[in-house]
């Protein structure tokens, strides 16, 4: 008698339970409701709209009246007569960003760890994590002051050195850009990003140093035979990641300091043009096709490059 | 101990020589923008200020600060930075303690939900054309909503969340709590670095962005001082670069432009970092600690 009591307790229980259970914690639900219908909306609503690339988009009809034109949009970015120059440009500046840009801050990390005086450690630190903390407008703001015609600190520095007669406007010389654009770069990101090689050299155990010491390695030697070895896993993660990158080649900094109609040939990328030809010149549906193509091919090099780390025993996922 | 080798100490010179170089290299931006925003136009065009004001004057900062459209655009960024950052890390804070419990009904879905965003997005176009088409478009609010969320953010707070002892939220809970009682009373004062740090990285990206403004508004009095500096350093390219070309017939144009353009333009510049400098100093270390906590997810 008793246990069918308790049975029949459960079974009812256990037909309700869903909605008692979701409104016994509806203060807890609450919590998390608003927080996810921002997400769905400015996360999912945009993937739904990248269908757009498929159509052609018609402002006034929105997405369900527009015509499809399948792939129609892919291919004209294929033959777009700009579209190799795009595509050297976001390899070249991209390739060079993590040929110079990614091994700078280990470079440093491994630099400030040889450094004893704890004051001038600091001060450096200090120094160079400032500049990820400003704005590309503020960065490329220094840049064009320093390149410029008009005072710029370059110009007088190499005039009165006699490397140079004239004044030259670094800025508006197509071969120069490549340059300025991962200078700047390094020079915003060096120390910041070198926060995470710190970290990790501080890690290492101080008994394989003392080891090392002992058997007469110099700490020239050391570096190579511990400390890097020792911080070789996070340097491989974080290269698996610039390489799943590899198609974002840069945004703001290209758009600010790229932006004039000489420097367009060199400057333009995947993304810069996106947004030239999308928001500026409003042809939505093409711009959305070449982010897509462009999102398409990072999924593909990210796991490519995961591949080629895990088969050397270091994975992300 | 043991004795250096000559050859490690030639390296630990060099090191020395390269670290103060790049310090100097990093630095002398800042100093140099600096003295030319204290020197006076006029005397700027001569050119050669480098490392010391020639011709000292407030001049520059007198004008910007009397010029109302700066000063409007100072007031967005601050309302945008205030605003923007207290209801991102308000809401992405509850959706982490939300997630963080065990008991939520459908955490493993939402969860997936969040995280999946992580690695697709609409892109640019997309996301651009749902803010028109909810009638943000050249509104305050499209510089804070969309980006109200961060989910890299939710995943840090939900793992310091999920870190803190469960005694006092449960003995809370004996004495009748409820959940978002207990997220404001007890939960938030324990999480005072957490916040902080995210915090000031939240307020970092709305103080320095100037992008999606200008995209998304065209009213010049909601303009942040970010995208008003953009506009203006890009007027002043446009002069020299025009001048380059046409030095003959644009210099004098582009030479009345000039008399205080660039010592006014790097006073611009300046008020726009000052902010982000004075702060810098004192919250470096919630940065990087910051940038471990991230990393250690990675």
């Amino acid at each position: 008698m008793k246990s069918e009591v308790i049975t029949k307790g459960i079974k009812v229980n256990k037909k309700k339970s869903f909605f008692k259970r979701y409104f016994g914690q509806f203060d807890l639900q609450m919590m998390v409701i608003p927080g996810l219908i921002f997400i769905f909306i400015f996360n999912y609503i945009p993937m739904y709209g990248v269908l757009m690339a498929f159509q052609n988009y018609d402002i006034f009809e929105g997405m369900m009246g527009s015509e499809w034109v399948g792939l129609e949009h892919f291919k004209m970015f294929f033959s777009d007569p700009r579209f190799l120059e795009i595509l050297r440009n976001t390899f070249v500046i991209s390739g060079l960003k993590i040929l110079i840009c990614f091994p700078a801050p280990i470079m440093l990390a491994l630099m400030l760890n040889e450094v004893k005086n704890m004051a001038f450690k600091r001060t450096v630190q200090t120094i160079t994590y400032l500049p990820h903390f400003l704005s590309w407008v503020i960065v490329a703001g220094f840049a064009m002051s320093i390149l410029s015609t008009d005072n710029g600190s370059l110009n007088i520095a190499l005039e009165k050195t006699g490397l140079i007669d004239e004044s030259i406007n670094f800025l508006a010389i197509p071969e120069y850009f490549w340059t300025i654009i991962v200078s700047t770069n390094l020079w915003k990101s060096i120390g910041f990003a070198s926060i995470v090689y710190i970290a990790a050299i501080a890690g290492v155990d101080p008994q394989l140093y003392e080891a090392a010491a002992l058997d007469g390695a110099s700490r020239f030697k050391q570096i190579f035979l511990i400390t890097i070895p020792s911080i070789m896993p996070i340097i491989i993660i974080f290269f698996i990641l610039e390489v799943g990158n590899l198609l974002n080649a840069g945004f703001e900094d290209l758009l600010i300091l790229g932006d004039s109609a000489i420097l367009r040939s060199v400057s333009d990328v995947i993304d810069t043009y996106v947004y030239r030809v999308g928001i500026g010149s409003g042809r939505y549906s093409y711009a959305t096709a070449i982010g897509l193509f462009k999102a398409i091919i990072s999924v593909g090099l990210l796991t490519l490059a995961n591949y080629i780390a895990r088969r050397n025993g270091n994975s992300l996922w | 101990m043991i004795k250096p080798t000559f050859g490690d100490r030639i390296m630990i010179v060099s090191i020395y020589i390269f670290l103060i170089l790049l310090g100097f290299v990093t630095f002398y931006p800042f100093w140099n923008s600096l003295v030319i925003s204290f020197n006076s136009g006029q005397d700027t065009m001569l050119g050669g200020v480098t490392f010391w004001p020639r011709d000292f004057t407030l001049e520059n900062y007198q004008i910007v600060f009397q010029d109302k459209r700066l000063l409007n655009a100072f007031l967005i960024s601050v309302l945008r930075t205030v605003i923007g950052t207290f209801l991102s890390v308000l809401v992405t804070a509850l959706l982490a303690y939300g997630l963080s419990k065990k008991e939520l009904i459908g955490r493993k879905f939402f969860m997936i939900f969040c995280l999946l965003t992580m690695f697709f997005s609409g892109g640019l176009i997309p996301t651009f054309l749902l803010v028109r088409g909810i009638g943000l478009m050249d509104s305050f609010w499209a510089m804070i909503i969309p980006t109200l969320v961060l989910v890299w953010n939710m995943i840090i707070f939900r793992t310091f969340f999920q870190q803190l002892p469960k005694g006092l939220e449960e003995s809370a809970k004996i004495d009748g709590c409820g959940n978002w009682q207990i997220f404001f009373r007890i939960v938030l004062p324990l999480s005072g670095p957490v916040i902080a740090t995210l915090s000031l990285f939240t307020a970092v990206f709305h103080w320095n962005d100037w992008f999606f403004p200008s995209i998304y508004i065209s009213s010049e009095n909601l303009i942040p001082i970010q995208t008003l500096l953009r506009q203006v350093l890009n007027s002043n390219t446009v002069t020299s670069q025009m001048s380059q070309l046409d030095a003959g017939a644009l210099a004098h144009m582009s030479n009345v432009a000039k008399v205080t353009g660039k010592s006014l333009s790097m006073a611009t510049m300046m008020v726009a970092t000052i902010p982000i400098i004075l702060v810098y100093p004192f919250v470096q270390k919630h940065f990087v600690k910051g940038v471990l906590i991230g990393s250690l997810k990675e």
